[in-house]
């Protein structure tokens, strides 16, 4: 810390400050352990439990007799695909959450992710298509999705209940179209379906991940570079403007990375129940005032899928998808945000 | 202390979409002083405040700053010379006061930069400067309709800014916190030497405490000088469709409008409209 020169004239500011950056903080380093303690947990225990040591030896590509497979090849590709899956869903709901200066307007709940799921479904049963392609379509539907929804509710303000009910209604008729495209593919099994319905990281290989982690990086990149001014839009538009924000510019910006990072992870994962939507607001109680919510979004997202997962393998009396899991927490906390909304118009 | 800048506007017209409110305004404010932008409802005061700080893009003529067309210089520029605060601007919830204030250190900070000591002591000043050092720590929705207004005010003098534009700085304040507010403004006119521009909605407020005033009617400038100039019983008619009388206000020496109304007029009423 350089706060040594003229400690004198800028004490009270920088104590209130640093008060302020210990909370984030430490909520950003609980988070870090949280994840380092499910990543720990899930490569190690499973249908059985493995030493440590083995797990190092078999991630080190050493021959640790046996673990090796199910280390490397069952579950480090699922452990990866829900961090970052996790990370995207997590980070591209807050975006939103803060863009649209409303915990309601997160991608899963006005039709983002319902979107890029219909296209990526639509993309492999009619256009047999795979890998790189299937997100293509999926980040193509996810923006036009979008477009959709501001050209719909324009007018009044783009945070206003309209663009939320807009975005039900849209998302409703969305999954009712992925529903008929799973119907009409009898090649596919039950498990299959599920993840294009509520999310699942079943199965997964690290071929899939790779698109998500680019995505991260792109799309999550983009996102911290507007992330000063989005903290900005937070003021209203007329105050982020008058200090300098180019509000439009940074709309689109952030809109662009939130539909990338979200499409990307849905079209491999599938739509993760109510990840993007929880994410935001547990992050903003953790931190405190919303200072650092992307990173930490992204951690509690990664955290949730991550936990989620976990618990829907091997906690629970059935083997459950992860978005089953994620979604019994997420509807409970949806119905208490808009009883809360509803009393103040609160924003995240 | 601050550079002298020069505001002023060319054949401007503002308003929005498709509506013009505002046509053909030619004015200039007066560097280091207080101007006030005083008008009825939906006069376009605001909106004429709006253009002036780039917020708005006019709808002809334009909006210069130092000789430059404001809506041609790169916003980060102008944030560094002209503060703004709206009428109702938002509070993000469970934003500390000192996090509020350092907002304001926005526009003098590239994509890489980081917070530095000069951003601490920036804010250090304005939380200071407006009485509410004591507070740096607290929520701002704890704080009183005042202290909230204060914060945000500082949030504006952190961004260290030679021109300040305030839009109804002083509704939904009590007259005791009115008058702190506005006394708080002319300490940062006389000791900074910042050009003040506020729109307002009390006449009364407008006349004592600008030194120069701009009275919006009809879609123009009805007219604008000293507020001994500008406030007379015929101005307030046009502008505010007011009848009134103008005194000397006895606190400030300064004149003050009287209205008179239908009712508890006395008999100056009578005088001034024989009844049928």
């Amino acid at each position: 810390m350089t706060l040594i020169i003229d400690t004198q004239a800028a004490a009270p500011a920088a104590h209130a400050r640093n008060r302020g950056t210990r909370r984030a903080v430490m909520a950003l380093s609980m988070l870090g352990l949280c994840l380092v303690g499910l990543i720990a947990l899930t490569l190690s225990c499973g249908q059985g439990c493995l030493p440590p040591a083995h797990v190092l030896t078999a991630l080190t590509g050493a021959d640790a007799g046996g673990a090796d497979f199910v280390v490397n090849d069952l579950r480090l590709p699922r452990v990866l695909m829900s961090l970052v899956v996790g990370l995207c869903f997590g980070l591209g709901g807050a975006a939103f959450q803060v863009m649209l200066r409303n915990p309601l307007a997160s991608p899963d709940i006005i039709g983002i992710s319902a979107g890029a799921g219909a296209a990526a479904v639509f993309a492999i049963v009619v256009l047999s298509l795979e890998g790189w392609a299937v997100s293509a379509v999926a980040v193509g539907a996810g923006l036009g999705i979008a477009t959709l929804i501001w050209g719909l509710s324009s007018g009044r303000g783009a945070a206003g209940a309209r663009l939320i009910l807009v975005g039900i209604g849209v998302s409703a008729m969305l999954n009712s179209v992925t529903s008929y495209l799973l119907l009409d593919a009898p090649a596919w099994d039950r498990a299959e379906a599920m993840r294009w319905l509520t999310g699942s990281v079943n199965g997964a290989q690290l071929v899939q991940v790779w698109p998500v982690v680019a995505a991260l990086v792109v799309f999550g990149g983009l996102l911290a570079l507007s992330a000063r001014d989005l903290d900005l839009l937070r003021l209203g538009d007329d105050a982020a403007r008058a200090l300098g924000v180019r509000s439009d510019a940074t709309r689109f910006r952030v809109t662009l990375a939130a539909v990338g990072l979200v499409a990307f992870a849905t079209s491999a994962a599938g739509p993760v129940a109510f990840v993007a939507f929880l994410s935001g607001p547990i992050a903003a109680r953790l931190t405190g005032g919303g200072r650092c919510i992307l990173p930490a979004a992204g951690m509690t997202g990664a955290v949730l899928v991550l936990a989620g997962d976990y618990a829907g393998q091997f906690l629970l009396p059935a083997r459950l998808p992860v978005g089953v899991v994620t979604g019994a927490i997420g509807a409970p906390f949806l119905l208490l945000l808009i009883l809360r909304a509803n009393r103040n118009g609160g924003t995240l | 202390m601050t550079m002298a800048r020069q505001l002023r506007t060319q054949d401007l017209s503002a308003g929005y979409d498709a509506r013009v409110i505002l046509k053909d305004i030619s004015l200039e404010v007066p560097a280091g002083r207080i101007t006030a932008i005083v008008g009825g409802n939906a006069s376009g005061k605001s909106t004429l405040l709006r253009t002036l700080a780039r917020i708005l893009k006019p709808k002809g003529g334009s909006v210069l700053l130092d000789g430059n067309v404001i809506h041609d210089m790169p916003s980060n520029a102008v944030a560094r010379i002209m503060g703004l605060l709206p009428q109702s601007p938002i509070a993000p919830e469970g934003i500390t006061v000192v996090d509020l204030v350092g907002r304001g250190r926005h526009p003098h900070h590239g994509l890489f930069s980081r917070w530095n000591a000069a951003d601490d002591r920036a804010v250090t000043d304005a939380l200071t400067a407006t009485g509410i050092a004591g507070l740096a720590e607290r929520d701002l929705d704890t704080l009183s309709g005042g202290q909230r207004q204060r914060a945000w005010i500082a949030m504006t003098l952190a961004q260290q800014t030679d021109l300040l534009l305030l839009d109804e700085p002083t509704t939904f304040l009590d007259v005791a916190h009115q008058i702190d507010v506005l006394d708080l403004l002319v300490d940062m006119n006389l000791s900074r030497g910042t050009t003040v521009v506020m729109v307002l909605h009390d006449l009364n407020l407008a006349v004592r405490y600008a030194d120069h005033l701009i009275a919006v009617a009809q879609g123009g400038i009805h007219c604008q000088g000293t507020p001994a100039d500008v406030l007379t019983e015929a101005t307030v008619k046009t502008v505010f469709g007011l009848d009134c009388r103008i005194a000397i206000d006895p606190v400030s020496g300064t004149p003050t409008m009287v209205p008179i109304g239908r009712h508890k007029s006395g008999s100056v009423r009578q005088e001034t409209q024989p009844s049928k």
